[in-house]
């Protein structure tokens, strides 16, 4: 079956690849018009304060200014910029603008003007007192702290996930299997510690930006790089406190998402000023908002005692997650569930017990969001950790540990809401990776002279595909004249190219090529409802619904054709290029089918197709990278990063690959120098690419990307997701080969030079770890 | 981003020297940094008609005008000779190839800015900085003016003196600001050395211990690492603390030192391979014109 | 102020703010390939050529480039597609956002040394940033068009 694919398994060129390699216009600053409202939003210095007055008059008189809203003027109903499927678990924290102030960078008023230097000069111009409160800046004494982040009484939390405002709780809650402490006391070996993952910035090129208009209809007319436009809209309507009817979210090509615009961070401060003044407007985040009033990931430890046996049999495990959702709880309920469900499943092998734990708090810092990974990259850091150092004490291969104890195909994952490991290859992608890197070689700790030592790390990873028995995805698929095809979707390509891949997946069911397939998303009134791209679901989850769409149109047209050769529809096979009669007597081109359509025709040439998944398979991957590690200075070079990814079938290997090289620098980038540094009174050091440091080509030194594939009977063609999974090994397979040339396990990122050199000297001087 | 209300592309250095004697007015360098800050200038004054985008050789020095960009001197064959590449290791790590076409050497010593990578270099290469107004004067005494002197910089004079340079610095990546910078220029007797962006700008010492007297050899480096660790002071932002920068300044001074003495063995090596050519062919000379009179 | 310039190879006179940035002219006369990533000179997405030489629009003043000959992508269409197409087909250009910085640094590069090494490809590309690829596809994108290149040329 496999060796008879045309589209499906192919290194199809993306759609857009020439238009956006040659510079055409595609985004939202490039395809809106610029003679319109220019929108700023003033920005809070203060981590937490009450704005006593403020005072617009004199913004106002600037030439140019349109307007100038403040706290009082916005609808005093809350609602969460997260976005999720209704009824969202993030609690309805927010309003367009508070009284509050909760973090520096939080929105104080919104400046709309008709040109950028008028709108500067009237930010200036606003004059706000503010009484100055002791904010919550240390997330371990966030819960239950005297001061409150949402002491509000119109704080609504719609999910059961254990949020209360009158703690600084955001969400908690336990889950376990078996009687761990039992399984933990029988143990011969415990590896118990914390990890911190630092609130890392997606860091896309494109930043936060949106265009707004009243269209004809007098609706909401919005223009967006988001991943959601249904959830935009939902979202944009709750902001204004108006009727979803009249918004319309509509996005072009996203400069990259990760995650960051699956929140609705910029989108609701236009669409005020449009609602208002009823004249398009257009706000464009600067780098630096992008740094201090983005959506990052969430700041999380995450505590580990992991009890085996000497044997190297892994049997007990107990997580606890303490997250930092910041100022409001976009994601905070749901990232931390991965930080658990996406890791401790790993070791499913021989696992008796375990148990999963969380409390996320507020606090009085940026608010937190979705971040590739979602939870599971702070988890796996931390277990990965765990069973690498649970290795070393055992004097055991790690890949050896590994095999003893991971999760196989057919096993039913008590740590993974009880779901069956389906297609697993993880066993395969081990061995596999274990050649292609040479791990034999390059684990030892090798000396290259200078100072420069060089050696080997590894880690494993899992993540899912979809929100299991919750996010829907759909697909239009249409026959236009000349027989040539619509794909209408409602998931967001950002980069990722899920344009392709489902019109790879269309082609592949209607027998044609590619290039016959057009596609179009994503817009509110013309696409089918999808929840979005996050949540590695659209390859999985709209790629399903491709494929019954395209089954169902094959239906409709063998009946247009069994119309045009006055037989029965049960006469005729689907041939790609027509229909034909069983018999070989007839045969209809999809041309001649297409024109049929169009004329005295009462059959749909059209169909949708929505699809919803109780089940959320696992990627599976493993990671295993080379480093130098200066002992002199603690720097640490990349030199070698091999992969083995098990996304079920690639339906595109180049854009596979892609999105792990992808995934893996900037995991390189976060475990070495992507920090965030808070200053004592809540400002933010990082605030633009010169402080943030993402990878350059010169820091990630040679990459190499392979694949086994596993079938997944339940996703599109046997696939599953690839999109998230790619960040997470980095963290700990870098942290395991700095151990192992300096002695010392580095259990909070980034684990920069500085920290290197200054552990292995407290080690020397016997204070260390 | 700073914003200004005229722009005048400068027709003279007097007519420079002039404008910028108002503290509202600003010297327009590569405009990297002065972009960055948040200020209402009057008029921007433009020094690219000036003719100063040059890199001139006598037989004595170098000079290179203040619009010279920081690739130009990357790229310049002669400075890199002169530096033993030096020149272009001391730049090569800032941002991209396009920020170094716009970044002025003018630029970056003007600002004497901490982090600077090219003030660390020129500190050690006996290089004289020309003020339109103040005159010529040592890249060192230029580094402490005052950082509110509204003068013109007009060009840097390089001597060209026989000595080995090198170049090194920590970075947390690639291309980022250095967390310390090091230059090393040795001429086999004097040794100079300046260790910059500790975070504050570089400054030079010389070894004023004798600790090299008999040579750069890896005992000597390390002393005179060590003892050169001390003598400078330092401090912490978000690239490092003073701990550190301490720490690895005697890693980067003891490096430096020890490439600067393998130039200069190479040096000698070259040098007597040279001899040797020439004697070499004097002598095929010799024999040629010899057989000729046979 | 008045400033004409050769934009794209077409003389053009124009009347701008004295402080306007050449970034920001470049796209107010349609050429929206020029794009903005940061406020800080880091990113290298509003590349553009002047005279020649890859700069930094973002810290360039349009009044500065006065006088002289800029070239942005649209001007620089077929010889950037001679590569570009490697690049397709390695998928790398991923979101995009940054191709067209990418693009024009690359054309300096192989102006300026037209069969670079792998490591001098890195370097002279060091200031152009994406957050998509991992940059490893661009590379092989342009290692394969140099190769065809040299096997055309035998």
């Amino acid at each position: 079956m496999e060796n008879k694919r045309k589209a499906v398994g192919q290194p199809v060129r993306k759609k857009d690849a020439m238009q956006l390699l040659l510079g055409k216009p595609a985004y939202v600053e490039d395809v809106t018009p610029s003679d319109v409202l220019v929108v700023k939003v003033l920005r809070s210095p203060h981590a937490h304060a009450l704005i006593e007055e403020i005072k617009i008059d004199t913004a106002l008189k600037v030439p140019g200014i349109v307007a100038v809203y403040t706290y009082k003027d916005v609808p005093q109903k809350r609602f969460t910029m997260a976005g999720q499927t209704y009824p969202e678990p993030s609690p309805y924290d927010r309003l367009l603008l508070d009284q509050r102030v909760r973090f520096v960078g939080d929105a104080v008023a919104i400046i709309a003007g008709e040109d950028e230097k008028a709108v500067d000069k009237a930010m200036k111009r606003i004059r706000v007192t503010y009484k100055v409160l002791e904010p919550v800046l240390d997330m371990h004494t966030a819960k239950d702290n005297p001061i409150l982040v949402h002491p509000e009484d119109n704080w609504k939390s719609l999910c059961p996930v254990g949020a209360d405002n009158r703690r600084n709780l955001c969400a908690s809650d336990v889950d376990s299997h078996g009687d761990v402490d039992a399984v933990m006391a029988d143990c011969d070996e415990i590896v118990e510690h914390t990890w911190r993952v630092q609130p890392a910035q997606q860091a896309m090129m494109e930043t936060f930006r949106t265009y707004t208009e009243m269209d004809r209809y007098g609706r909401l007319h919005v223009i967006s790089s988001t991943q959601i436009v249904f959830h935009c809209r939902r979202i944009i309507a709750n902001a204004l406190d108006i009727p979803k009817s009249r918004v319309r979210v509509e996005k072009p090509r996203i400069g990259g998402g990760f995650g960051a615009k699956q929140t609705v961070v910029a989108e609701v401060y236009p669409a005020f000023v449009t609602w208002k003044t009823g004249r398009a407007a257009r706000m464009i985040y600067t780098r630096r908002e992008c740094q201090i009033a983005g959506s990052p990931r969430h700041e999380m430890e995450v505590h580990v005692k992991l009890g085996a046996s000497r044997a190297g049999k892994i049997r007990a495990m107990d997580v606890y997650t303490l997250s930092n959702t910041g100022a409001f709880g976009e994601h905070g309920p749901t990232t931390v569930g991965l930080s658990g469900h996406k890791s401790i499943p790993l070791y499913t092998g021989g696992l008796e017990a375990h148990r999963f734990s969380y409390d996320v708090v507020y606090t009085n810092l940026q608010a937190s969001g979705a971040y590739r990974g979602y939870g599971a990259t702070q988890g796996l850091f931390a277990v990965e950790s765990a069973v690498n150092e649970l290795a070393e004490r055992l004097h055991m291969d790690p890949i050896a540990l590994r095999e003893k104890n991971i999760v196989r195909e057919g096993m039913m994952m008590p740590a993974y809401f009880g779901e069956k490991a389906n297609a697993c290859a993880l066993d395969r992608c081990i061995t596999h990776c274990k050649e292609l890197f040479r791990w034999d070689e390059k684990a030892p700790v090798r000396d290259m002279g200078n100072g420069k030592v060089r050696t080997a790390g590894l880690a494993l990873a899992m993540q899912g595909s979809c929100i299991s028995n919750l996010d829907v995805g759909s697909a239009t698929m249409k026959l236009g004249d000349e027989g040539f095809y619509n794909l209408i979707i409602g998931a967001a390509d950002m980069g990722t190219g899920c344009d392709t891949i489902l019109a790879q997946m269309a082609a592949e069911c209607m027998e044609c090529p590619v290039e016959e397939i057009e596609v179009f998303g994503a817009d509110t009134d013309a696409s089918p409802y999808d929840s979005g791209s996050y949540a590695s679901s659209t390859t999985y989850l709209t790629g399903r619904a491709v494929e019954m769409a395209c089954e169902e149109l094959k239906n409709n047209m063998c009946q247009i054709a069994a119309g045009m050769m006055n037989c029965e529809v049960s006469d005729v096979e689907f041939t790609g290029d027509g229909v034909r009669r069983l018999d070989g007597s007839g045969f209809v081109s999809r041309f001649d089918i297409a024109t049929k359509s169009m004329l005295n025709n009462a059959i749909a040439a059209q169909t949708t197709a929505t699809h919803c998944s109780p089940v959320s398979p696992p990627p599976y991957m493993v990671g295993m990278v080379e480093i130098e590690l200066d002992k002199e200075t603690g720097k640490v070079d990349i030199i070698d990063y091999a992969a083995v990814v098990d996304c079920g079938t690639v339906i595109n290997p180049n854009l596979a690959r892609v999105q792990t090289e992808g995934g893996i620098v900037q995991g390189i980038g976060m475990t070495l120098y992507e920090g965030v540094t808070y200053q004592p009174d809540g400002h933010i050091s990082e605030n633009s690419l010169m402080q943030y440091k993402i990878p350059t080509r010169l820091d990630m030194g040679k990459l190499r990307v392979e694949f086994e594939e596993s079938y997944e009977p339940t996703g599109p063609f046997g696939a599953k997701s690839i999109g998230e999974i790619v960040i997470n090994t980095p963290a700990p397979a870098i942290a395991h080969a700095i151990y192992k040339i300096t002695g010392v396990w580095h259990r909070r990122l980034p684990i920069t030079p500085e920290k290197i050199l200054m552990s292995m000297e407290q080690k020397k001087s016997g204070s260390g770890e | 981003m700073i914003k200004f209300k005229d722009y005048v592309r400068a027709q003279s250095l007097e007519e420079a020297y002039t404008l910028c004697q108002k503290k509202r007015n600003v010297v327009l360098g590569g405009m990297l940094w002065l972009k960055m800050q948040k200020r209402n200038a009057g008029t921007a004054i433009d020094l690219c008609d000036l003719g100063l985008n040059y890199i001139e050789e006598t037989p004595e020095e170098f000079r290179i005008g203040a619009m010279t960009t920081l690739r130009q001197l990357e790229k310049h064959e002669g400075l890199n000779t002169l530096t033993h590449y030096a020149m272009e290791e001391s730049v090569k790590h800032i941002v991209g190839v396009q920020f170094r076409n716009v970044a002025t050497l003018g630029g970056s010593l003007f600002g004497r800015f901490g982090f600077s990578d090219v003030l660390t270099l020129f500190q050690v290469l006996d290089a004289k900085v020309e003020l339109y107004h103040a005159g010529v004067m040592s890249v060192s005494e230029f580094a402490e003016l005052p950082r509110k002197t509204r003068d013109i910089l007009v060009q840097v004079i390089v001597a060209k003196k026989n000595a080995a340079v090198a170049y090194q610095s920590m970075r947390n990546t690639a291309t980022d600001f250095p967390v310390l910078t090091c230059a090393v220029s040795y001429d086999g007797s004097i040794c100079q050395c300046a260790v910059g962006a500790r975070p504050a700008k570089a400054v030079a010492i010389t070894d004023t211990q004798n600790l090299l007297k008999d040579g750069i050899t890896a005992r000597s480096a390390e002393a005179f690492a060590v003892w050169a660790a001390d003598q400078f002071t330092y401090g912490s932002n978000i690239r490092g603390s003073e701990a550190y920068r301490k720490k690895i300044c005697q890693v980067l001074v003891r490096r430096t030192l020890m490439e600067a003495a393998e130039k200069v063995e190479s040096k000698s090596k070259e040098l007597h391979n040279e001899m040797y050519r020439e004697i070499h062919e004097e002598i095929h000379e010799e024999i040629h014109s010899e057989k000729k009179e046979i | 102020m008045e400033i004409t310039m050769t934009l794209n190879g077409k003389s053009i006179t124009a009347s701008i703010e004295p402080d306007m940035l050449l970034l920001d002219f470049v796209r107010s006369r349609g050429c929206l390939s020029v794009k903005r990533g940061c406020e800080t000179a880091n990113c290298g997405l509003c590349t553009v050529l002047m005279d020649g030489v890859p700069v930094l629009s973002c810290s360039t003043l349009a009044a500065r480039a006065a006088g002289h000959e800029v070239y942005t992508l649209e001007g620089l269409q077929d010889e950037a597609a001679d590569f570009a197409v490697f690049v397709a087909d390695q998928g790398a250009e991923q979101c995009g956002f940054c191709n067209p910085g990418f693009v024009m640094n690359t054309i300096a590069l192989l102006r300026e040394n037209p069969d670079p090494t792998d490591e001098e490809i890195k370097a002279y590309l060091a200031g152009n940033l994406c957050r998509c690829s991992g940059y490893e596809g661009q590379l092989r994108g342009i290692r394969a068009y140099l190769d065809q290149k040299k096997e055309k040329e035998g």
